[in-house]
This record gives C-alpha cells, structure tokens and sequence, in this order.
C-alpha cells in the first residue's frame, strides 16, 4: 500500500519537473535569437548608419536611412487609415451586439484575423498596385488591413469591461449619443484602445509578407509615396538573402533596430495594461 | 385693458403664437443639431462595420475571379499535379501541398508538448507571481518578434547546426529545408497554443479538482484525469490556431525552405532537403510570373491558403465561444 502511495507521488513530481522543464526551455530560443541580433547588430549602429542610404553592392558602409523613413511613413499612414476605421467599428460592436450585421462583421474580424498576410499582399495588388503602380500608399492599405482586426478586437473588449451604468447616467442627464460615446466611454477605455492600437502597430511594423508585391522597396531615399519605398522588414529580406558580407551587416543593423522598436513598443502596451489594470 | 390681459394669456398658453415664432429658440435648436449628429454619428458606426464586411468580401471575390484562369485552364487535377514547370507551361500544386502540410504538421507536433507544458506550469502550478508573469511575457515576446527575424538568425545560426546533424545522419546535407523551416515555426506558433491553454486551464471550477483531491488524488493524476479532460476541446482549438499560423506563415519559411518545386522519392530527402510551401511560392514567384496563367496558378494557391486558414480558424473560434458559455 506504502509502496504504491510513493510511486503515485514519486509519479507526480516527476510529472512536475518534466513540465517546468518543457515550460522554461522554450524561453531559449527566444533569448538566444535576442542576443545573437544584440550581438551582431548593436555593432552596426551609429550616425552614419542611420543617416546614410544602402551603399551599392559591393562596396562598405552605407546604413538604412532609406529603410527607416519609409517604414515610419508606411506605418503611420496605415495607422491614419485603421486606427479611426477600427476603433468605430470596434464601438458599433461593442453597442449593438445582438445585431445581425454586428454577427456578421464580427465574424469578419475573425477572419480577416486568420487571413495569412501573403494572401492580403496578392488581393492589395490587384486592388491599389494594378491601377497606381507600385507605391507606399499600397503597401500602407495593406498594413492597415492586417491591423484593423486588432485594433477592433481591443476596443470592443474594452468597452465591453465598462459598466453599463457609466453609459446610462450620461444618457439620463441628457447627453446626445454621440457625445455618451466620445467623451464618456471612449476615454474611460482608453487605456485598453491605446494597448491595442500600440499592439497592432508593434504587429505590422516587422510584416514583411504584404509588403512584397505593394511597397516593393528601393535603394534611394524617397519620401514620395506614390513610388516604391524600401521599409526595415524589406530590406532585411533582401539583404539577409543577397551574397553580400556587407549587406548581412546591414540587415543585422536593421533586424537589432526593429527588434528595439518591437520589444519598446510591446513593453510599452505592458505598462499602460498594467497601470490601469486591464486584460486584453 | 381687458383685452389686452386676455390677449397676453392667451399668448402665453397657445403654442401658437407669434412670440414663439419670432423668438429664437437657441436650445431648442442645438437640440435638434445634437439629434442630427446622433443620426450621423450612428449612420459612421454602422459604415465602418460594413466595410469590412466589404473587405472580406472583396478578398474572396479578388481571389476568385483573379484565379479563374487556372480552374478553368488546369481543373481539379492541379491541385495534385507533380510537376510545377511554368517555363513549359506546366503546373501542378502537389510539391507546395506537400511542404505546407508537412513543415506545419511537423512543427505542430514538435510545439504541442510545449505549450501544453506551459498552459498547465502557468494554469495550474503557478498562476500567480512574479515568475509565472514572467514566464508569461517571455511567450508573449516569443509571438512579437517578426518572422523575417527569425528567418535571417535561423539562416545563419540554425541552418549551419542543422546541415553537421544531416551529415551526421547521413542526409544530402542541405541545411536548408522543410526540417529547418520546421523547427523555427514551431518555436513561432508555440504562444498561440500556450496563452488560450492557459486561460482555459485556470477557468476549471476548484470544486472539481478539490473533489479529486478529496479522494485522495495526487496533483499528477488530478491533472490528468480532470483538468485535461474538462479543457480537452479548448486545448485543441488552441492547437488549431496555432494551426492556421504556421500554414499562412510566410517571410521565415520563404527564407528557409530553400525554394525547389521537385518532390524528392526517399521521404528521408523529403523531409530533409529543401522544397517549397504554398505562401513560399507566391512570395517568391508572384512578381516573376509573367503570363495570366502562371499568376493566376499561384493566386490559386493563394485562394486555397485562405479557404484552409479561415475555415481552421472559425472552427477553433467556435469552440472557444462555446467554452466561455
């Protein structure tokens, strides 16, 4: 009986060890792919790397300025794009759940969130690339495609944890609709729309797969964006596949940069989440 | 007189008199601008939602019409044609349908142990605490970091340790391949499994595992026989989103897979040399293809891809919803 009882137990904590162990072991990757890119970029990085455009093939030096302003332009027109379109739908969702349309964008969302982003890239050519030409505003649509299910995901979860009283003490003092919503509900879920948006910004800025066949990227400096504009992502693809010593030393550059920007981006959603004590 | 008193009561109860009509009514009128923005404001909420309605809906028909070339052209038997020859105008998807399934089912099967291990370690044995916060922002990260990332440090890193275990094993030591590729999105899908685990394993009522405890279980068997069994189709629904990434996953394989459209006859060369998954294809050929037939093969790939994901993700979806009923 003893004997018995022992081995159950004996049993359990081996049980134990085994999961801690598959449990902490899957944070090493992630550690070392970290470091490795610390290691080999945080080499690469000074002014002239951050303010000079790729040197031609071949040849050393040159940095990513190119690859840096295009990125933050890409971005931030997708975010003027998703950010507004999302959060009112988010907020439709959010007040008219029983609907039949609310059931059906719903449903929407789940799959635009399941979409892979090479299948966004291809249906973005055809739409915007086909009649414009290659250009950043293309690969901004794109992007903003990819972010809107996040962005609308979060705000109407957020504005689900309101409590209905907020919303109904506006309405009884007599306070058009739309103002209950912009100025009573919006701000009081704040916290948690503004973890989202970050959230989804810190998704898009390493998509590489939409990118391919709308902002295509290029070696010049551009800031027009009706022509093709070289983003980070792009350019480690390109780089990281070409035969070049020099060009692997700037895509290193480029990933260490674009990890920094993730990881602040992510920590960043960490710290408001946790400040206002919200679940996303 | 008189009629003068009559007249200002008169004025001052019927709505219809000129004082009303003469006097602005600087609320009344703010009111009523109020009540239009309500409308215009209501009429925004709901375009916002239908548009993306309109998105959805406009993907599929843009894939649809954009691959009928090909299902008229190439049929049904495309999709298990083995030769993919666009120079001589030949093409079949069976190489890319291989790939995908295998590098995702692979990858699946080596990241299931993980996440279950860190769904239990964080549902049950740790939920709370500053290492389990930990443990879980560290798998949060894991998803953060973009997949060309991974793709750029595992072509440098990971392919050079995986071509001396080819060799030792005995394999064309190619490096790169489905195996690679493999390995990296396992370690890609991981927090996507691991995260709904957890949650689900943290919402089973104690009174169920108190009652195992009652009678005498040990943490193992209490484990085993209730936690896992209440969560058994939520932790599959996790593991079929996972799923749904690794077949859309693009950037990484396309750097890993090694991009070759021949399928190997041994599944040892199969498994180990280089071949080509669906998002691969298109990511690598679709600016390249140059007549309607070609694009429109690969856009087919595409459409499938999206079929596939969709319909893994709105099952997985489904039983979520059912679970936090």
């Amino acid at each position: 009986m003893d004997a018995r009882l022992g081995l159950r137990n004996t049993k359990s904590v081996l049980f134990k060890a085994v999961i801690i162990f598959f449990a902490f072991v899957i944070t090493l990757p992630l550690i070392i792919v970290l470091l490795y890119i610390i290691k080999q970029g945080v080499m690469q990085v000074n002014w002239h790397f951050l303010t000079h455009i790729p040197a031609p093939e071949g040849e050393t030096g040159g940095g990513i300025a190119n690859a840096l302003v295009g990125s933050v332009i890409i971005v931030a027109m997708s975010s003027i794009v998703a950010i507004p379109v999302g959060m009112l739908a988010g907020i439709y969702l959010s007040e008219n759940p029983g609907t039949r349309l609310a059931y059906w964008s719903g449903l929407c969302v789940d799959i635009l969130q399941g979409v892979p982003s090479i299948v966004v890239g291809i249906v973005v050519y055809f739409w915007i690339v086909k009649p414009i030409g290659f250009s950043a505003v293309s690969g901004s649509i794109a992007l903003a495609i990819m972010m809107l299910p996040i962005v609308i995901r979060s705000t109407e979860q957020t504005l689900l944890l309101l409590p209905p009283s907020l919303k109904e003490a506006a309405l009884s003092l007599g306070v058009p609709y739309h103002r209950v919503i912009l100025k009573v509900i919006v701000p009081c879920g704040f916290a948690g729309i503004l973890s989202g948006i970050i959230l989804s910004i810190a998704r898009i800025i390493g998509e590489t797969a939409p990118l391919l066949f709308t902002a295509l990227g290029s070696s010049l400096f551009s800031t027009n964006i009706l022509k093709p504009m070289e983003s980070l992502p792009h350019l480690i693809f390109t780089y990281a596949t070409s035969p070049y010593d020099d060009q692997h030393d700037l895509a290193w550059g480029a990933s260490f940069i674009l990890l920094m920007f993730v990881l602040l981006l992510n920590i960043f959603t960490k710290l408001i989440t946790r400040k206002w004590n919200i679940q996303l | 007189m008189l009629f003068n008193a009559f007249s200002f009561l008169l004025s001052a109860f019927s709505p219809y008199t000129p004082r009303h009509m003469t006097v602005k009514n600087k609320r009344l009128d703010l009111s009523y601008s109020q009540m239009k923005w309500e409308t215009i404001f209501k009429r925004i909420l709901i375009t916002m939602s239908i548009i993306i309605l309109i998105i959805v809906v406009g993907i599929l028909i843009t894939l649809i019409v954009q691959s009928m070339p090909s299902i008229k052209t190439l049929g049904i038997g495309y999709l298990w044609g083995k030769v993919w020859d666009p120079v001589n105008n030949i093409y079949g998807a069976w190489p890319f349908l291989i790939g995908t399934l295998l590098t995702s089912f692979t990858a699946l099967i080596i990241s299931i142990p993980f996440s279950y291990a860190i769904a239990i370690y964080l549902g049950e044995y740790n939920p709370k605490g500053w290492l389990s916060n930990l443990l879980k922002n560290t798998i949060e990260l894991i998803a953060a970091v973009p997949s060309i990332i991974y793709g750029f440090w595992a072509l440098y890193v990971l392919v050079p340790i995986v071509r001396n275990f080819e060799m030792k094993i005995h394999v064309a030591p190619y490096g790169v391949g489905i195996f690679s590729a493999s390995l990296v999105l396992a370690v890609m899908i991981i927090p996507y499994a691991a995260s709904l685990g957890t949650s689900l394993i943290r919402m089973v009522p104690s009174p169920l595992k108190e009652g195992a405890y009652a009678l005498g279980a040990t943490r193992f068997e209490v484990i085993r026989s209730v936690i896992l069994p209440y969560t058994r189709s939520g932790l599959f629904a996790g593991i079929l989103l996972s799923l749904g990434r690794a077949l859309g996953e693009t950037m990484a394989v396309t750097v890993l897979i090694g991009n070759t459209s021949t399928i190997a006859p041994k599944f040892l060369d199969l498994f180990f040399g280089p071949g080509n998954t669906m998002a691969s294809v298109i990511a690598n050929e679709f600016a390249e293809a140059d007549h309607t037939l070609y694009l429109s093969a690969l856009i087919e790939l595409g459409l499938a891809l999206f079929f596939v994901t969709v319909i893994i993700n709105l099952i997985g979806k489904r039983i979520i919803t059912r679970y936090s009923k």
